[in-house]
């Protein structure tokens, strides 16, 4: 190991270990705030995770947290924490399998329009189900998780994330998507069975976004299909992750943590226009950054005098 | 029965009506527009507008929503589109690209409309007077947007196959690189489709507010089915839209009828899946790609 790569990580750690004891040292907003902070990078990053190897558009996002937040409202009460995030994980891993192999072996377009339309399958299927089974629409949450739980559990999941994407890049499934995001056909030529490999990296994906989901829900006390499964979380993690740059797994965080702010400054002060500013961030991302914060600092370093300096020092 | 096979045959002559308009979009111009719906409810509430404010009828109002939303689905294209459509290399890149960007008009769209009307729900008065028919009583609202619906689509059908224009527009939906060899201006050409594609969801939007309520947030359902339905009909095929747009909407009304009508959605997603499966090209369109 190089001495900056020693120094990168002997910084990431001194940072996570201050991280890990942030609930000592802010007040109930800060905290909230880092929380906020964790769920969107996990989200963006496990949507880049994906989108960003294989191209394809995801709108389900909201889908799978909320099937997450779901799981625990149902569960929560009646079993074992640890137990009740295996059984939300297993729930958001094959319905992503299931709607993978139905659509990720068709073409991109088949894709986009059912993760478009599939939080809003399943939260009319789930009060449906309240409806017409439970008589009651909306779950009181009641578990044994304090606001300190859930932020520890979240960056427990932040680092998972970042690992299991930094171990994916160096397999051959890793190697088998960036192939796939080239070029759909030779990925095929060369043997490679392209629907295994989206589906088991969207599955991957999925899991992530459902345990967020799972580990939020204790948050609110009450919860109902329009809270768990709302659209905003889908686009706030596509706009997120494209801001960063979906095509590195450090990307998303970049763009996450300012858009967070950004979003929970909005929410906080004007309500009423917040749709309408999202609207226009996302807008200006796509036209003047399409490759997000990433692309622009990889066209930076490539610059010839950059690589120039960098020759000289070595 | 007959009063849920009427009840489906007119919803699903909406939704053909509907999904027109995305066919030429996203077949000729090759944007999938997701902010599609967002624009029908523009429609709706500029209809509603002129109707409560001015107390000019929804019909007079197609006069003037129709030119309207040609000229602002125009310009959309030429000022935001076109660049998309520059930068793409290929095909599939356009798609992802233009997917973005108009999932972020669709925002743009969604907020400007809930800063001028708020969340509720929204209607008004118009022709409703029950009419026989085939013993059934209906609404004379939905039977003349039905009717009008028919005569816009075929309108559309004999301008498309019997025009030049017309014709240029197919050779491009077909194959935009052939038809530049034979001297069709492709830009020219998508951009108005495009324009009509927009032209006719803003007339759907007005036709579907005289009987239906509508917020400023509901218009990603219209999004969802008329996506659903050109790409179940073969993208780009008129009668593949009328077939599927039939199909769906009566589904929707049998299941509502008979199962439960918060279903109606995951009917939507069953038959979607099940005629893919089947043609993933859809019902008409030519195995490509």
């Amino acid at each position: 190991m190089s001495p900056s790569r020693i120094a990168l990580a002997v910084a990431a750690i001194s940072g996570l270990v201050m991280l890990a004891f942030l609930p000592f040292f802010v007040n109930a907003y800060y905290l909230s705030l880092a929380m906020s902070l964790l769920q969107f990078t996990v989200l963006a990053t496990a949507w880049g995770m994906f989108s960003g190897p294989t191209r394809y558009v995801s709108l389900a996002t909201a889908a799978f947290f909320g099937v997450g937040a779901y799981t625990v409202a149902v569960l929560g009460e009646v079993l074992a924490w640890p137990l009740v995030l295996g059984i939300a994980a297993a729930i958001g891993g094959l319905m992503a399998a299931v709607v993978g192999l139905s659509t990720l072996r068709l073409s991109g377009v088949h894709f986009v329009i059912f993760t478009f339309g599939l939080a809003e399958l399943v939260r009319q299927l789930v009060v449906w189900y309240e409806v017409n089974k439970t008589r009651v629409l909306g779950r009181y949450v009641f578990v044994d998780i304090t606001q300190n739980d859930i932020y520890w559990q979240l960056l427990v999941l932040a680092i998972a994330v970042f690992a299991i994407g930094w171990i994916i890049a160096r397999s051959r499934l890793g190697f088998a998507l960036r192939i796939i995001g080239e070029d759909e056909t030779v990925a095929q030529h060369c043997g490679i069975n392209v629907t295994i490999a989206k589906v088991a990296l969207f599955t991957i994906s999925a899991t992530v976004m459902t345990l967020v989901g799972a580990i939020m829900s204790p948050r609110w006390t009450y919860i109902e299909p329009s809270i768990a499964f709302n659209a905003t979380i889908s686009f706030q993690v596509v706009i997120m992750a494209l801001l960063g740059g979906a095509h590195r797994l450090w990307g998303p965080i970049l763009g996450a943590v300012p858009l967070t702010l950004l979003f929970e400054f909005l929410s906080a002060r004007f309500p009423s226009t917040s749709t309408l500013v999202m609207g226009v961030v996302f807008l200006l991302i796509v036209y003047a950054l399409p490759s997000g914060v990433a692309g622009l600092w990889d066209r930076v370093a490539a610059r010839p005098l950059w690589r120039l300096t960098k020759k000289a020092e070595a | 029965m007959t009063n849920a096979v009427l009840t489906g045959l007119m919803l699903g002559g909406m939704y053909a009506l509907i999904a027109m308009g995305l066919t030429l979009q996203y077949g000729v111009a090759r944007i999938m527009n997701l902010s599609y719906g967002e624009f029908l409810v523009a429609a709706a509430f500029a209809s509603y507008w002129l109707f409560t404010g001015w107390a000019l009828s929804p019909l007079l109002g197609l006069t003037l929503v129709i030119p309207l939303s040609f000229g602002v689905s125009y310009a959309l294209y030429r000022v935001l589109l076109t660049p998309l459509v520059r930068r793409a290399r290929t095909r599939d890149a356009l798609e992802v690209e233009s997917i973005l960007a108009t999932f972020g008009m669709m925002f743009i769209v969604q907020g400007i409309m809930l800063a001028m009307f708020g969340g509720a729900y929204y209607s008004y008065s118009f022709l409703a007077i029950p009419v026989q028919l085939l013993g059934e009583s209906l609404a004379l609202n939905r039977l003349m947007a039905f009717g009008l619906a028919v005569v816009i689509g075929l309108a559309l059908y004999l301008a498309l196959t019997r025009t030049r224009i017309g014709t240029s527009i197919r050779a491009v939906a077909v194959d935009p690189a052939a038809a530049q060899l034979v001297a069709i201006n492709v830009a020219q050409t998508s951009a108005l489709a495009f324009a009509l594609g927009g032209a006719l969801v803003a007339t759907a939007g007005v036709l579907i507010s005289m009987f239906l309520t509508f917020s400023a947030s509901s218009g990603v359902v219209f999004t969802m089915k008329a996506l659903i339905i050109v790409v179940m009909g073969g993208v780009g095929n008129l009668l593949g839209c009328l077939v599927a747009g039939l199909l769906l909407g009566l589904s929707e009304a049998l299941v509502a009828t008979y199962v439960d009508p918060g279903l109606t959605l995951a009917v939507n997603f069953a038959l979607f899946l099940t005629v893919l499966l089947i043609k993933p090209a859809g019902l008409f369109g030519r195995a490509q790609r």
